[in-house]
């Protein structure tokens, strides 16, 4: 188990993840700032996009669970692991409960879910003004939230390549680094 | 490697990070308009829309009074000829609406308020809606979303040059302020014709796109009242109109489908088409029910045109995408104040 990259697919999956959940963040607070027809292209992406980010998210952690991670290295300071333990707890718990939130906002309000023309998924909540009030505040301070942590995220993934130069970044490299081997 | 080097090296990896997470965070700012004031965004329009006494708590940012109705809407068939939109295929499907005043106050009296509105939706039996919200005026008083904000930064404004300044600079808005000027006030909501205004794309089995605009036309023939005498009916003269009538009978209206031809613009809800267009009855709507909107089925429905069944898409008008995203915006707003409006039957306490 003691590897030092994760998986191939572990890597691909987490690429596809952060492009897909970047893109998702800068959809959401693009479309709430605009009333141009390109509000309802962005609502369109965002609605299935989520729900592939959910999927996606989902089979990462499955993979996870089964196949583990590379060990920190052995002389980061206890505080730093314990960070690096838990951003990474409360980036998967956001990634899995924004689309669920998102989903039951709609739900509540009893929009009807569409991911294409013609293929819908079913509401997850009964009609609710206050739930659709507590997932809405829900959804829209929990995605500033997620924001932040993915900033800290590429910060401390950046800090790992470029300072202490550890090895932690190349255990999720896109690409192997030939200098390394 | 010497100690200071390392270190330089270090604070110049240091400053490379807080550049390129501060880009990042730069982009999201910018993408979130933050940087951009001038942009338009819901919040201003529904800002805009706002009474010197405060927002109507609770309820709808505008057209703000209104009652519910359900029913249905028998399809004859005709409709399949340009949109596959199921609700098109003969049939009877559930309908669920709501006939309003535009006035951001929900207390308004019935006489006072010059645009009635009708917000319909129609479902279809594979679980997709039809939403769409109409008005009674002919035409729509400006051209892009830009020029609806203006409109009511001027209706607001305490310079009485606003508006005439805003006439001037908007000829378009001539056609709506003649309806609203001249054109007849009736006496209940059953005799209304309740327009699109906005154009659409229908789609036909084949694929093949059709522009169109839709009216809902009353089966009761319209009866010209004075503004002066509804004055005299009491201020909820409307709603208590529309449950006694359709306590005595149903209520309909004939959905009329209009197509453009090439070239008609679509993108303009200030200019009509020309009268010789091809129209098609695609239907009934019948009003079976009224309800208090208070517990009413369409309290909490937001009649959002852009919620459309395969078959329905919008066009190249900008106002569908304006309307849903501030519709969206005021219906976030009312449901966080439901405690402004109680319901009289909540589903908690008895």
């Amino acid at each position: 188990m003691n590897r030092l990259r994760f998986t191939p697919l572990q890597r691909v999956l987490h690429w596809v993840t952060a492009v897909c959940v970047l893109a998702m963040l800068f959809i959401g607070v693009g479309m709430l700032s605009t009333v141009m027809p390109k509000y309802l292209t962005l609502v369109s992406i965002h609605k299935p996009l989520g729900i592939a980010i959910l999927v996606l998210v989902l089979i990462r952690l499955a993979v996870r669970l089964r196949r583990g991670a590379p060990p920190l290295p052995a002389d980061l300071p206890e505080p730093l692991k314990l960070a690096a333990h838990l951003s990474h707890y409360l980036l998967y718990i956001l990634l899995i409960a924004m689309p669920l939130i998102g989903w039951g906002m709609l739900s509540a309000a009893a929009y009807p879910v569409r991911m294409y023309p013609g293929l819908y998924l079913p509401a997850i909540l009964r009609q609710s003004d206050r739930l659709h009030a507590i997932l809405w505040g829900a959804h829209y301070y929990l995605a500033f939230a997620l924001f932040a942590l993915i900033l800290l995220h590429i910060a401390a993934a950046l800090f790992h390549l470029l300072v202490r130069k550890d090895g932690v970044f190349q255990t999720m490299a896109p690409v192997s680094d030939p200098s390394s081997k | 490697m010497p100690q200071s080097k390392s270190a330089a090296a270090a604070a110049g990896s240091l400053i490379l990070i807080a550049v390129l997470v501060g880009g990042v965070a730069a982009a999201f700012a910018y993408t979130a308009g933050w940087l951009s004031p001038g942009r338009l965004t819901a919040n201003k329009i529904v800002d805009a829309f706002t009474p010197p006494s405060g927002p109507p708590l609770g309820h709808r940012r505008n057209h703000s009074k209104g009652v519910c109705f359900t029913g249905v809407f028998e399809s004859n068939g005709a409709g399949a000829e340009l949109s596959r939109a199921q609700i098109f295929a003969p049939g009877e499907y559930p309908a669920l609406g709501r006939l309003n005043l535009g006035t951001p106050d929900p207390n308004a009296a019935d006489a006072s308020v010059r645009v009635r509105g009708l917000g319909l939706q129609i479902s279809a039996p594979n679980g997709e809606a039809w939403r769409s919200a109409m008005i009674n005026a002919p035409v729509f008083a400006v051209s892009t979303p830009q020029a609806f904000y203006q409109l009511l930064l001027a209706s607001k404004s305490k310079d009485p040059n606003a508006m005439p300044t805003f006439a001037a600079e908007h000829p378009e808005i001539a056609g709506f302020a003649a309806w609203a000027k001249t054109g007849p006030w009736t006496g209940s909501y059953a005799e209304e014709r309740f327009n699109s205004l906005n154009s659409f794309i229908f789609e036909d089995s084949k694929g093949t796109s059709h522009a169109v605009r839709w009216s809902f036309v009353p089966a009761a023939q319209p009866v010209p009242v004075s503004p002066e005498e509804l004055a005299t009916r009491g201020s909820d003269f409307l709603e208590q109109e529309i449950a006694e009538r359709v306590q005595s009978g149903a209520v309909r209206w004939t959905l009329i489908v209009t197509a453009a031809n090439p070239g008609d613009p679509t993108s303009d809800p200030t200019r009509p088409w020309p009268q010789d267009r091809r129209t098609i009855a695609v239907g009934t709507l019948i009003a079976r029910r009224i309800e208090a909107e208070r517990d009413g089925p369409c309290r909490d429905i937001n009649f959002d045109p852009t919620v459309l069944p395969a078959g329905i898409k919008t066009s190249d008008d900008p106002f569908p995408a304006a309307r849903s995203s501030v519709y969206a915006k005021s219906y976030d707003l009312r449901t966080a104040e439901a405690a402004d409006y109680p319901r009289a039957m909540t589903g908690g306490a008895p």
